[in-house]
């Protein structure tokens, strides 16, 4: 294999590599440039705006129309993930650094939950909210704080069933880090008297936080992207996240709209974009296990 | 629920005898004996990790073991609407009604393809992008940070850029095959076309998360695999088929489990596409059937069914793997 042979292959490996980045970006390219087009339908999709056609005005619509649903993403989205995590650490700390036997068929029974279809447990979740644990009229007197509304309370419910649904994938992910954590710390906090909540205040969960990171990452991007259970659980009322605001944007099968489309479909993006640009190596790691 | 705490526990009793000899974790002050008088002979570090794991196994179990044996028992019934269930009469009927019922098939058909189409496309090119990225190129991180970013997006958000791709006046997709002299179609509102549009679509999102996890995969192999290949003589074709495929095994077996978890999780895609409960002809998949059928058609039993056979369906495919990783003490 001689030198230029080699270049020839580098110059293609890169072509190809580059190819890719074409093929995953130009969706979002054209999402882009079509948001910002008087009409979408005058130019070719991928180029930008032309002089006279540059628009904010589908950025104005799609934002009007999607900004309480971004408030109350933002609402469900950060107490679920926070809960989801540190109830995943506490069950994996109680599982794994406490040793007992038989743990492992418990843990079996949280991983077994990360895999179910949520079509399986649907019906009886949004039959609990809406006749066994209405929080809506159980908190009322709560509603009349100023700044509460009546659908926090069904907020509240999607916090606590996405709280739910998230503990399994925590607990995997925090299982895998503190099986590798080194066990001599744990012993030396144990002979000297420490309480299985000290070891867990004063030793695990210092150690815990590049997991955090991951897990709470991981977790945001799931709550935050999730239609399923809010369409059931709320459907498209004064507390639907962002979601199911998008869905109802422009119309779905006609050239109408698309603009609006686009631009909204970037707005409701944006906190996963954002948190994943800043924090792309931690989602990578949280996906990868 | 509580039943199988006490279960639990009176297991753990019974096979204490052989004890092991671990130090207390917990409640260092009780001496083992008040522990044991209450529970049998229940180790303290058992008593100790309680209140750690029971809060959250607690709030999941109920959400998830509990839910599904209550949607079990709503699909023995038969119930419309919001009508009470009346659980005296049990049987199997909205089983039987689901095997009789042409859409289910096509459904349950669409699923099929879904499962394997997507998987299959998403495991190729997943590895094949790792193979490229594992070449030491300048880079890498960014690289691999743009392949990954469709899967960070919402299924609601990549189902409106791909309305726009599939456009049929002047989506990307369309100008392409035209320029290349093959025609327009409609990508979406065609049936024969409109499934694989859909995968093609999801193929863009996921096949990065199985380059992620191939390329973990390969980090783990030695050099010495590569360099040894190599001195034999082999091509670098041969290398990787021969060498390096078979040891990504568990990379493979990983990845192809949670991508078929995805698809089946595709709800969310299909609903977005379509903007409501009907998801454009020739892409029902069970997951929005079975959602049609108890929010919007009202058969909430036979939706209760439908949910209970995606459930095995899932259990079908994550058993083995969950066995797999068992024996190999990865759980």
């Amino acid at each position: 294999m001689n030198t230029s042979d080699l270049d020839g292959r580098r110059v293609g490996l890169y072509a190809v590599l580059f190819g890719l980045v074409a093929f995953y970006l130009l969706p979002l390219e054209i999402g882009l440039v079509t948001s910002l087009k008087t009409d979408p339908l005058a130019s070719l999709p991928f180029a930008p705006p032309a002089a006279g056609s540059f628009t904010l005005e589908e950025w104005g619509r799609a934002f009007t129309a999607l900004k309480s649903g971004l408030v109350n993403s933002l609402l469900l989205a950060v107490p679920a993930t926070i809960l989801s995590a540190g109830l995943g650490s506490m069950a994996a700390y109680g599982l794994t650094t406490l040793q007992w036997r038989g743990q492992v068929g418990v843990f079996t029974l949280f991983i077994a939950g990360i895999f179910i279809p949520y079509q399986a447990v649907l019906l009886p979740v949004s039959r609990f909210w809406a006749t066994y644990a209405p929080l809506e009229e159980w908190l009322a007197v709560l509603w009349l704080l100023p700044g509460l509304e009546a659908y926090h309370g069904e907020l509240l419910s999607l916090i606590i069933t996405h709280v739910a649904y998230g503990i399994p994938i925590c607990t995997l992910l925090f299982r895998t880090y503190y099986k590798e954590l080194s066990g001599e710390m744990v012993e030396a906090a144990k002979l000297d008297g420490a309480t299985a909540y000290t070891i867990y205040r004063r030793v695990i969960l210092p150690l815990s936080v590049p997991m955090f990171a991951v897990t709470l990452i991981y977790q945001f991007t799931q709550i935050w992207n999730d239609l399923l259970f809010a369409l059931v659980i709320m459907g498209p009322g004064d507390g639907a996240p962002v979601t199911v605001g998008l869905t109802n944007i422009g119309s779905s099968l006609t050239n109408l709209g698309f603009g609006v489309k686009m631009a909204g479909a970037f707005i409701a993006a944006l906190p996963t974009m954002v948190v994943y640009v800043l924090f792309g190596e931690q989602f990578a790691e949280g996906v990868a296990s | 629920m509580i039943d199988r705490i006490h279960e639990a526990v009176r297991a753990r009793g019974e096979s204490e005898g052989d004890g092991d000899a671990r130090t207390d974790g917990g409640t260092a002050t009780v001496a083992d004996d008040d522990a044991g008088s209450f529970f049998g002979s229940v180790s303290r570090d058992f008593l100790g990790s309680l209140p750690f794991w029971l809060p959250p196994f607690a709030l999941m179990g109920f959400f998830v073991y509990g839910a599904i044996g209550w949607n079990f028992a709503l699909s023995l019934v038969n119930v419309q609407q919001f009508n009470q269930p009346n659980y005296s009469q049990l049987d199997f009927d909205q089983y039987l009604r689901a095997f009789g019922d042409p859409s289910f098939i096509s459904a349950a058909q669409n699923t099929a393809v879904l499962l394997v189409a997507f998987t299959l496309a998403c495991l190729v090119v997943g590895l094949l992008v790792a193979i490229l990225v594992d070449r030491h190129v300048r880079f890498e991180n960014t690289f691999r940070t743009i392949y990954l970013l469709p899967m960070s997006l919402s299924f609601v958000v990549t189902a409106q850029f791909w309305l726009w791709l599939y456009n049929f006046d002047n989506g990307l997709v369309n100008v392409v095959t035209q320029a290349l002299g093959l025609g327009r179609y409609k990508w979406i509102s065609n049936p024969e076309l409109a499934l694989g549009a859909v995968v093609f679509a999801l193929i863009w999102q996921f096949s990065g998360y199985a380059m992620v996890v191939y390329l973990a995969g390969l980090r783990a192999i030695p050099d010495e695999h590569y360099e040894a290949a190599r001195v034999d003589g082999a091509s670098t074709l041969k290398m990787y088929w021969r060498v390096i495929v078979p040891q990504l095994k568990g990379a493979t077996i990983s990845a192809s489990v949670v991508l078929m978890v995805f698809a089946l999780k595709a709800f969310d895609f299909l609903y977005a596409l379509a903007g409501g409960f009907f998801p454009p002809k020739g892409t029902d998949i069970l997951s929005t059937m079975m959602v049609r059928q108890a929010f919007s058609a009202g058969n909430r039993s036979y939706a209760a069914a439908i949910g209970i056979m995606l459930f095995l369906l899932a259990i079908a495919i994550v058993a083995p793997y969950l066995t797999y990783q068992y024996r190999r003490g990865e759980l």
